[in-house]
């Protein structure tokens, strides 16, 4: 294995063949050089990370509920505050949080909205797969309009999700964090730029990425930067930040794919391509190019 | 009190981790003759089981991919991203 890239998360987990999740924590966990504690919400992470009786991590690692990551990260910041007053510990310390789309947008969103409104120095990192993925891929607040989720499978009276993915990105920034920012596991770059940058804000700060799961969008396995490439290059997910509430687009498309590119590599959007559901992609088409104009009317560049 | 005791806490133990090389059906091989050492697949391969090592023969590049088959769950990732194809994926 790779010595310098595993320091802080081992293999030996379980996550599915072709996952990206190790790598968004990897690259958020190798943006700071200051000891991390990380606290995690149910979900991929937390199953397959600590299978008993082993556990991947080597950082100090809590997990306590699905609902409460924001509020366990809350409590750990604030007993280290007080430690750190009475000069018991002398490090500085970084906190970071992760959770899944689930654990952020649904079921985390009441505790994560109470750490970020009281200012807790905490990094939140949201990787978001559009679903409920760990427990066979319930549809959630994530998941894109016409994916066929369990809980909303495509068929003779329904072309699967009916509506599209709530917008947590402004949900977060209506909480005046300093810094927030979208970004995409296929370009870790920019994520280790956003994680540096969000460690370094003072406050709390959060990170969106997006994680292609090749088990429910049902795609190969070794096809996870190639589908998170085109899913930007649709701008289906485009990567932005918003610093001291300021928009900044750090990838501008000049030439977008049609949405049908990124929606034919998945299995989850097959039934889409049936000539009685051509609507529900112009639909999807249209939603995108009406957010991607909102976008730029909020970045300085147009 | 022992301070291990404190709590129900596990200490990370690579000996206690499962094995995942058995996961795989197809293999990663590297093509010593295209690698280059760019290191595009160490940064995408999801369970950070490639290294550079130095070479030792003669080519003009001075580093080539290692993969530790102890984890690699075999998802073929590295294979795709290579820009040189120099990774081909082999039934196990």
């Amino acid at each position: 294995m790779n010595k310098k890239l595993t320091e802080k998360l081992a293999p030996g987990h379980s996550t599915c063949a072709g996952c990206g999740i190790p790598s968004i924590v990897r690259t958020v966990l190798g943006a700071t050089e200051d000891p991390v504690v990380v606290i995690n919400a149910t979900g991929c992470l937390e199953v397959t990370t600590t299978l008993h009786p082993y556990s991947a991590w080597k950082v100090p690692y809590i997990h306590n509920a699905f609902e409460n990551a924001g509020a366990t990260a809350s409590g750990v910041e604030a007993a280290y505050k007080v430690l750190k007053r009475k000069g018991l510990i002398k490090k500085n310390v970084k906190f970071v949080a992760f959770g899944g789309d689930g654990g952020t947008y649904d079921i985390g969103l009441q505790a994560l909205s109470g750490m970020l409104e009281r200012g807790h120095q905490v990094l939140y990192v949201a990787y978001d797969n559009q679903g409920y993925m760990n427990t066979g891929g319930q549809r959630s607040g994530a998941t894109p309009m016409g994916a066929n989720m369990e809980t909303t499978p495509s068929g003779k009276e329904s072309f699967g999700n009916q509506t599209d993915r709530k917008d947590i990105m402004q949900i977060v920034a209506a909480h005046h964090v300093k810094y927030l920012a979208q970004s995409n596991v296929a370009y870790i770059e920019d994520l280790a730029k956003k994680a540096k940058k969000a460690f370094e804000t003072e406050g709390p700060s959060f990170l969106l990425v997006l994680q292609p799961c090749t088990n429910v969008w049902k795609y190969p396995t070794s096809q996870y930067v190639r589908i998170g490439k085109l899913a930007t290059e649709t701008n289906f997910w485009p990567l932005f930040e918003i610093e001291n509430g300021k928009y900044v687009l750090n990838l501008d498309i000049k030439k977008p794919k049609p949405i049908e590119d990124f929606l034919q590599t998945q299995k989850r959007f097959k039934h889409l391509f049936a000539p009685e559901n051509v609507e529900v992609i112009k639909t999807i088409q249209k939603n995108i190019d009406r957010k991607w104009k909102e976008l730029l009317k909020k970045t300085s560049n147009k | 009190m022992n301070k291990k005791l404190v709590g129900a806490t596990i200490e990370h133990d690579l000996s206690k981790a499962p094995k995942t090389g058995n996961w795989r059906n197809v293999r990663p091989e590297v093509d010593k003759d295209k690698c280059t050492g760019c290191g595009t697949c160490v940064k995408y391969c999801p369970e950070a089981v490639i290294n550079l090592r130095e070479r030792r023969d003669d080519s003009k590049f001075k580093k080539l991919a290692k993969i530790d088959m102890d984890f690699c769950k075999g998802c073929g990732v590295c294979a795709v991203e290579c820009p040189f194809k120099a990774i081909k994926m082999e039934k196990e």
